[in-house]
């Protein structure tokens, strides 16, 4: 079964090259929906072969020479740590192909490239967790960055050529600080091998040289993470972002540089990581709460959930932080947690933006329970998911973490991490004001009435919903049935959308489904990760 | 009867609710997918199938009125079918807990000899202490499970006629299934982080359900409020389950309590006032009280089952599940009993100045809880108990009748009310039954649960196991209360059953008010609850008459029929006027409830959010202005670069070879 992961990098990479083919211009869904859904049935696959009973050792593992005068292997494999997100990636992946092709409207423009830079990118994604050797990894984490580029730079919002430019500049800076550490590994034990490096543990890297490859990888995944007080580029990229590049972006791509944590930097560096981790939970905890806080004022949905990530990776980062097998276990649970639900705030946010032509609270206005009682009862259902409710799987990742910073690993100063612990608890607390008070301002409440005279035809789907844009949704609306229909209010015609329509709903059963698997039976993420959290600290506790 | 058949009750008792919820909320409009009828106001939301053609407004009621009737069958039966088994269950067990319904026994809680139901449904390993799914049914839990499952079995048949046209009915049905499915695996649960998980998914449905008539801005404040309030209290509530599972090496209930004499009293201190705060939020007891007044946003029934019966009643029922670790940090029961005396007499007063009569009741839930902490304070768990099922049935009572009334008068306020005794002769004997219970007077079951509390109370003055000072602070103020409680539950019945007839012309009703029937007694699907609710109401208490302290009894009714008295007096002087003018000067401090709102509005809400602005502002000059002037600065250094590139093929030579030159030094030198 050797041939899976290697398949899983190949069919979406021979998909993209298939469409080089001009020919393939009108077949752009049926291509987009066939490749990416393949992947999705080769990453179940994988699942359906992996040996739960041997969670912890690297199974399906490829190693061939590749550059071999530089030592440098294809090497790939899975265990229990990279099996959920490598799942998480293709399922993404495909959701968004799902959101994107099945939806009756006309595709974007250039419509071809976008379903190119997207496998592209799926490339990168699925390698990225796949690689087991350091330059492998780096290369895979890299080809992520030129698709996520494109995709926010041509079909992002208005402001989007800034953003990606900053996202670029930003994530290739953080890139030359980590390929620098990993080149430093690399030149001190001679060896690109992950696997034996994490066998290694550690020996024969002098604790200084730890420390120094620790800062700068962990300064170049934590870019990726983001960690405060590296997380500029991310509000921007995320609100910019079209809905599918959100979607990878939080759910996926910020997975990378956890997942770089977990793979690299911890079990390949543990005296490096034990010196730094104080540091590494204090950025965590200050995340939580800045990013918690930054979300209280924000008056943009998109906005409000992109800095929602910042807090909640500081959970990420904090679990790992504890450097125990309950905090990393609560780290890799809220990674993949985080994954499905914000993942889902964004699908959702993105149909909000559709509907209203803005992502603006205050325009929105309120009463989306009574115009959309289907999307405000999903957006009602994501939030509660993220602001981590017991039951469903946003909780077990946080409630670890913390745990794990109740007693953190032999050698950590145990008051200092109850102090992280506390401050992280308030910030779920504020986790919960924010999310609900979006929540009261924009699903409760009478719907917005629009405001008569106002000169401009006013929508009431928002004072920028171009006529245009509205025609467009009408055209769709009746190519489709039962879409849009004028209603006369106030003697103006309002065009109200649908409520969720089938193909969206298509996208965001599985994420709704899956959140609450997860939630009411943790047993099958945590089964999976303990035995490789155990290997991973091995040697550190 | 096999002891295997009984192990299984208790999942499938949590198990049926929990499925109702989802059947309720995904089945009640499938397959036909029938929509909701928007509002009045605005059009109809497009796609809306049902909704085309000219009998649009015709055709979606129908629609409603079979999805509500299907939802109610999902509600109901599932309900039903959960209390048969909680009561088979209880019964199986013959009801242990009664037996030993001592008031007061100086050795704390006998040790149960019972059998045990229940069985653990896997561990989940989570890299340290483990968290092991069991779910067991003590006596303690079995008896719990009865008043959750028939108060909310009550409710749910009272709502169908409360909520009757209702077009959001199935999903508010639904969210009362979940809730009594989260509320019994509170109270079946084994283990600590399982409790935490039904605790949490309470003040879900809490927050869902207080925001059900969520057109209203103030419903949906009130129900952020309630939700933020008690999580506020839950953190420390999951630290607390941290330190206790962490030390003990497990968060199995059982574990824990036989390890806590092991403990150093230190850890069991800490952990007992971090599981205080979340007691405290959760059955809303000072200093996070604030919340529940304001949940009376909700629909009544809400208020009945999840705001007078149960959930706030958890936190109670957290301290006596874990009791032998109370008994064993007396710092801890020092607090709570000075909690406990400020928030009853506190409370008593407040109730005493409403004029809203499910804000009465809301004070009267914070001030009789009060009542139960103290009687775990005071060492009695089996008194708090005791109070607790008495409470809850008597309590329910009271809110579903003033729900009958609300329906009837359409409006909460009380100057709205009068006379009402002749229009609703069931309501009123009712009312009366639960008003008497309340004011603990025989022979109503309150008469005899609340002589336990103070029972409790005066002999815990000499034990011991309190400091003086709060066991006599204790003491005097559930004498106190008593009093006031007369005096304000008097009130409430005086004003609403008594006096004339007020004619007031009714408003549109606000979509935070019930329907008005015009019938003259509410319909049977609302007045069966209530009887029944009745029965345990004036009748549960003969379960404790074996314990009756007579001496006790004798003062505490005295008290409470003064109360009562001064109030009539009051009352008679002026039937118009409202009898809440005899606490003078300090009737605007009690209705605004000591203004602690209002404080904790200063001291943490406006802050937080001056905070959030602030971050914000920070974000965008300081944090990311770094990361621009870093950009401009790479700007400007570019600029000094690019006189290097000016175009000129020869200077570009010459740097290249002048590079070779320096690497092939290089390369001699260092190689």
């Amino acid at each position: 079964m050797t041939w899976l992961p290697v398949a899983l990098l190949a069919v979406p990479l021979l998909g993209a090259a298939l469409l080089l083919v001009p020919a393939t211009a009108g077949r752009l869904r049926l291509i987009g929906l066939l490749v990416s859904g393949l992947t999705l049935a080769l990453a179940v696959l994988l699942a359906v072969f992996f040996e739960y009973g041997q969670a912890a050792r690297l199974q399906f593992a490829v190693d061939v020479p590749w550059i071999p005068s530089l030592g440098l292997r294809f090497h790939l494999g899975i265990d229990g740590i990279s099996l959920p997100l490598v799942v998480l990636t293709a399922l993404l992946t495909f959701l968004c192909f799902v959101y994107l092709c099945w939806s009756p409207g006309h595709l974007p423009d250039r419509a071809r490239a976008l379903v190119f830079t997207l496998l592209v990118l799926e490339v990168g994604m699925l390698g990225t967790f796949l690689a087991l050797d350091l330059l492998l990894f780096f290369v895979f984490f890299e080809v992520v960055l030129i698709p996520m580029y494109f995709v926010i730079a041509i079909w992002g919002g208005q402001g989007r050529r800034a953003a990606a430019v900053k996202f670029i500049l930003y994530t290739l800076l953080g890139s030359v600080v980590l390929l620098l550490g990993l080149l430093l590994i690399w030149a001190q034990t001679g060896t690109l091998d992950i696997v034996a490096l994490t066998q290694a543990h550690g020996s024969g890297l002098s604790r200084s040289v730890q420390i120094v490859a620790f800062v700068a990888v962990g300064l170049g995944l934590a870019v990726k993470t983001p960690m405060w007080p590296l997380h500029t580029w991310l509000p921007d990229a995320h609100t910019e972002a079209p809905t599918v590049g959100s979607v990878l972006l939080a759910g996926v791509l910020l997975k990378m540089g956890t997942y770089g944590f977990a793979r690299i930097a911890i079990p390949v560096l543990p005296e490096g990581a034990a010196a730094v981790a104080p540091w590494l939970g204090a950025f965590a905890v200050v995340g939580i709460v800045y990013g918690s806080l930054a979300c209280l004022a924000q008056t943009d949905l998109k906005r409000m959930i992109a800095y929602s990530s910042i807090g909640h990776m500081g959970f990420v980062l904090l679990g790992f932080a504890t450097l125990t097998p309950v905090g990393v276990n609560g780290a890799l649970f809220a990674n993949v947690a985080h994954g499905l639900i914000t993942g889902l705030l964004f699908f959702l946010a993105g149909g909000v933006k559709e509907r209203y032509g803005t992502a603006d609270m205050p325009t929105i206005g309120g009463g989306m329970l009574t115009r959309y009682p289907h999307l405000g009862s999903l957006l009602t259902f994501a939030c509660i998911a993220s602001l981590g409710l017991p039951g469903l799987a946003g909780f077990w990742g946080e409630m670890l973490a913390l745990l794990g910073a109740f007693q953190p690993a032999p050698g950590l100063s145990r008051p200092l991490f109850l102090a992280f612990m506390v401050i992280g608890g308030l910030g779920a607390v504020l986790t919960a004001a924010y999310f609900l008070t979006m929540l009261s301002r924009v699903t409760h409440g009478r719907r917005t009435a629009p405001r008569p005279g106002a000169g401009v035809p006013v929508l009431d789907e928002g004072g920028q919903a171009s006529p245009a844009a509205a025609l467009d949704e009408g055209g769709r609306a009746t190519s489709e049935g039962t879409g849009v229909t004028a209603v006369r209010e106030g003697g103006q015609a309002v065009p109200t959308a649908a409520d969720v329509r089938r193909y969206e709903l298509v996208a965001w059963v599985p994420l709704v489904v899956l959140t609450l698997v997860f939630g009411l039976w943790p047993k099958a993420l945590l089964s999976l990760t303990t035995p490789a959290v155990q290997i991973l600290l091995g040697g550190a506790s | 009867m096999s002891r295997t058949f009984v192990d299984a009750f208790p999942l499938l008792v949590i198990l049926l609710p929990f499925l109702a919820a989802f059947a309720g909320l995904l089945l009640s409009r499938w397959p036909r997918h029938l929509r909701p009828s928007s509002d009045t106001a605005g059009p109809r939301a497009a796609g809306d199938t049902v909704a085309e053609g000219a009998d649009g407004t015709t055709a979606p009621r129908g629609a409603d009125a079979r999805a509500n009737r299907r939802a109610a069958w999902f509600a109901v039966l599932p309900s039903a079918v959960s209390a048969v088994l909680a009561c088979w269950l209880a019964a199986s067990q013959g009801f242990a807990f009664f037996q030993r319904l001592s008031p007061y026994s100086a050795e704390g809680p006998a040790a149960s000899a019972t059998a045990r139901a229940g069985s653990t449904y896997g561990v989940i390993e989570t890299g340290g202490v483990p968290i092991s799914l069991t779910l067991q049914a003590d006596e303690l839990s079995s008896v719990l499970a009865i008043l959750v499952t028939l108060v909310a079995l009550a409710v749910q048949i009272y709502s169908i006629g409360y909520l009757k046209d209702d077009p959001r009915y199935p999903s508010y049905s639904a969210f009362i299934s979940l809730f009594t499915s989260a509320m019994l695996l509170v109270v079946y649960a084994g283990d600590l982080l399982v409790l935490y998980v039904g605790w949490e998914i309470m003040g879900l449905c809490s927050y869902l359900l207080i925001g059900h008539w969520w057109e209203d801005r103030a419903n949906s404040r009130a129900a952020v409020k309630a939700f933020l309030v008690t999580r506020l209290g839950d953190v420390g509530f999951l630290f607390g389950i941290f330190v206790l599972g962490l030390s003990a090496g497990s968060f199995r209930i059982d574990d824990v309590i036989a390890k806590v004499p092991e403990l150093p009293t230190a850890t069991v201190v800490a952990a007992t006032m971090l599981l205080l705060a979340g007691v405290a939020g959760k059955s809303a007891q000072v200093p996070l009280h604030t919340w529940l007044p304001d949940a009376m946003a909700g629909p009544t029934p809400i208020s009945a089952l999840i705001h007078a019966a149960t959930m706030v009643a958890a936190g109670i029922f957290l301290v006596a599940r874990l009791f032998p670790v109370f008994l064993a940090a007396p710092p801890t029961l020092d607090v709570l009993a000075v909690l406990a005396a400020l928030g009853m007499l506190g409370a008593a007063l407040a109730a005493l100045a409403q004029d809203d009569l499910k804000r009465v009741l809301a004070y009267s839930t914070v001030s009789q809880l009060a009542y139960m902490a103290a009687a775990l304070a005071a060492g009695s768990d089996t008194a708090a108990i005791f109070h607790l099922l008495t409470h809850g049935a008597f309590k329910a009572l009271l809110f579903l009748c003033a729900g009958v009334v609300i329906h009837h008068v359409g409006s909460n306020l009380m100057n709205q009310m009068g006379g009402l005794r002749r229009e609703l002769p069931v309501t009123f004997v009712t009312m009366t039954i639960g008003f008497a219970a309340l004011m603990g007077l025989p022979p109503a079951s309150g008469f005899f649960s609340k002589d336990g509390v103070l029972l409790a109370t005066e002999q815990a003055l000499g034990a011991g196991r309190l400091t003086d000072a709060a066991a006599l602070l204790l003491y005097a103020c559930a004498l106190a209360t008593v009093a006031v409680t007369g005096a304000y539950a008097a009130r409430a019945w005086l004003r609403t059953f008594f006096g004339q007839v007020r004619v007031v012309a009714l408003p549109e009703p606000e979509p935070g008010t019930a329907h008005i029937v015009d019938t003259r007694e509410a319909p049977a699907s609302m007045l069966g609850p209530v009887v029944l609710l009745a029965v345990p109401a004036l009748g549960l208490g003969v379960l404790g008459l074996d314990h009756v302290s007579w001496g006790t009894a004798a003062i505490s009714v005295a008290l409470a029929l003064l109360g009562a008295g001064i109030v009539y007096a009051v009352w008679r002087g002026d039937p118009l006027a409202d009898p809440a003018r005899l606490l003078g000067p300090l009737r605007v401090p009690c209705e605004r409830a000591f203004y602690v709102d209002t404080v904790y509005g200063a001291l943490f809400v406006r802050p937080v959010l001056a905070l959030a602005r602030a971050v914000v502002r920070t974000d965008d000059t300081v944090v990311d202005g770094a990361v621009r002037g870093s950009g401009r600065t790479a700007q400007g250094a570019s600029g000094l670069l690019r006189l290097a590139q000016n175009g000129n093929v020869q200077l570009y030579v010459s740097g290249l070879l002048a590079g070779v030159l320096l690497i092939a030094v290089g390369a001699v030198v260092f190689g």
